[in-house]
């Protein structure tokens, strides 16, 4: 476990079992404000199971996760999930424009998000002209540029990234990894982004956690785990 | 040609359901010259089904004669046992027996209760019974085509689902879409009825009152009473049914329970 801090996010013995076998083993794990963690390991690790966890779409079974020094069981689940928002690995778009999809969010509250806002954040992601165009036409890169830009919409405290380039081509996969780069360090986000890839985690993250069969191999700062990883 | 030699009438259902029987049986045994084998199936589906039919017409028979009351505790039986039938199409969204309980007792007693109030249902047990089962049995029906396509809409969509609860969506909202079209899927075979009643088919109610002897047009008119009768229990049902699923598809948390094979992956 790390050293106790002053966290925004801290995962805490998070643990979740299922049909008797534990898929996420008792991670302990603390983000400070304005960092990123990468989460690595192989497929079927618990990774992504582990961010859903943060994000409270599966219910943990043991332990719990408190964001900003607050047990998440505490916040209502809406609240929650607008303070820690989450990019899935397949983008889902909702059927209509791309300005729609940006203001889904705010909408859920009663809140109509400015003209100027929608212009800014899809400005941010790399699409500025693209507020009145229907989401069916994007490609996979831009769908997911969309999909950030929606979940910043909300201003997150934190950001959840799954696997957020594995079903790209290697030009969008870069604009992704320099967007996600650009979001962090612009709006000093505190980031989770869970990938297979190492050489990608080193690209985007300070820190780096290695999961395995549900539990923490290794996490420390990056050139400890590339090291201890032989990758340095 | 079975009437003129049989005068009992209950020896006489038995000769028409052997000649039934034996007649679904040959194109059974037709169908063994294409290789197709159900005739151990159709056997003992025959068998059980005249078993079970002679047993229930034995017990509507000795309630019959019983007091009018008797009817409520009957349809109540029937209406628990279209709950539990229903139940099975929601897969395992708990709950599912609540709603389905809750929707077949709402549409189906609901429609009942103000039919029999409003006298278009006698409360005579011979007719009270019968046209009560009719509602009961087509709330069910209706009740599980909605709950099974509410199940499939929802383990289809799950990111989609899943997408807007991370954004804060509440999740009612997220399967709005899917009740609604649950609930309109769900009343396509009493609509279809209705809209190809006289056309298409003449109904069992109706066929069976002109067989006894009454005017046909007085028949025909009760028919469509029925018809839409069924509607309205099946569409209230539905609602209900489908109004609480949707609440119970999601845990205390707002965590979508019904995930079917999806799972993370890392």
């Amino acid at each position: 476990m790390d050293a106790p801090g002053t966290a925004l996010l801290r995962a805490e013995r998070l643990t979740r079992v299922v049909a008797g076998r534990a898929i996420v083993d008792g991670i302990s794990v603390e983000v400070a404000a304005g960092d990123v963690l990468a989460v690595v390991g192989p497929s079927g690790s618990g990774k992504s199971s582990f961010l859903r966890l943060l994000d409270r779409l599966d219910e943990p079974t043991g332990g719990t996760v408190y964001l900003g020094g607050r047990d998440y069981r505490a916040l209502p689940p809406r609240e929650l999930r607008r303070r820690v928002g989450m990019v899935m690995q397949a983008p889902v778009l909702f059927p209509g424009t791309v300005a729609e999809n940006v203001r889904f969010g705010p909408a859920q509250r009663g809140e109509r998000l400015p003209d100027a806002d929608v212009a800014r954040l899809l400005a941010l992601v790399g699409l500025p002209s693209f507020a009145d165009r229907a989401v069916d036409h994007l490609s996979g890169g831009e769908a997911q540029r969309v999909s950030v830009a929606r979940a910043l919409a909300n201003r997150p405290e934190v950001l959840l990234l799954d696997e957020p380039t594995s079903a790209l081509d290697d030009a969008s996969k870069r604009g992704i990894e320099a967007l996600v780069t650009e979001v962090v360090r612009a709006r000093g986000l505190t980031c989770v982004v869970v990938t297979h890839d190492l050489a990608q985690a080193a690209r985007l993250a300070r820190r780096v956690m290695v999961v395995e069969a549900g539990r923490v191999r290794r996490v420390g700062p990056l050139e400890e785990v590339l090291r201890a990883e032989g990758m340095d | 040609m079975l009437k003129g030699w049989i005068e009992d009438p209950t020896l006489l259902g038995l000769a028409q359901a052997g000649v039934a029987a034996a007649l679904a049986f040959a194109v059974v045994l037709l169908a063994r010259r294409r290789r197709i084998h159900v005739e151990a199936d159709a056997a003992v589906a025959l068998v059980r089904g005249l078993v079970q039919i002679a047993l229930v017409g034995s017990v509507l028979a000795a309630l019959m004669r019983g007091p009018r009351w008797t009817s409520v505790p009957l349809l109540a039986a029937m209406m628990a046992a279209a709950a539990a039938t229903s139940m099975r199409r929601a897969g395992r969204i708990p709950g599912a027996f609540r709603a389905s309980l809750a929707g077949v007792v709402v549409g189906s007693g609901g429609v009942i209760a103000l039919m029999t109030l409003a006298g278009v249902i006698a409360t005579d047990l011979g007719t009270l019974v019968p046209v009560g089962s009719m509602l009961v049995a087509n709330a069910m029906n209706a009740n599980g085509l909605a709950l099974d396509r509410f199940r499939g809409e929802v383990q289809a969509h799950v990111a989609e689902i899943e997408t807007a609860l991370a954004l804060g969506a509440a999740p009612e909202e997220t399967v709005a879409r899917f009740v609604r079209s649950s609930y309109e899927a769900s009343l396509i075979p009493a609509i279809d009825s209705l809209r190809s009643l006289g056309i298409v088919w003449i109904p069992g109610l109706m066929a069976g009152m002109v067989l006894t002897g009454a005017p046909p047009l007085a028949a025909a008119i009760y028919q469509f009473v029925v018809l839409a009768t069924i509607l309205s229990s099946s569409a209230l049902s539905c609602l209900v049914s489908t109004t609480l699923i949707r609440k119970t598809a999601f845990s205390p948390a707002e965590q979508l329970v019904l995930r079917g094979g999806a799972a993370g992956r890392g």
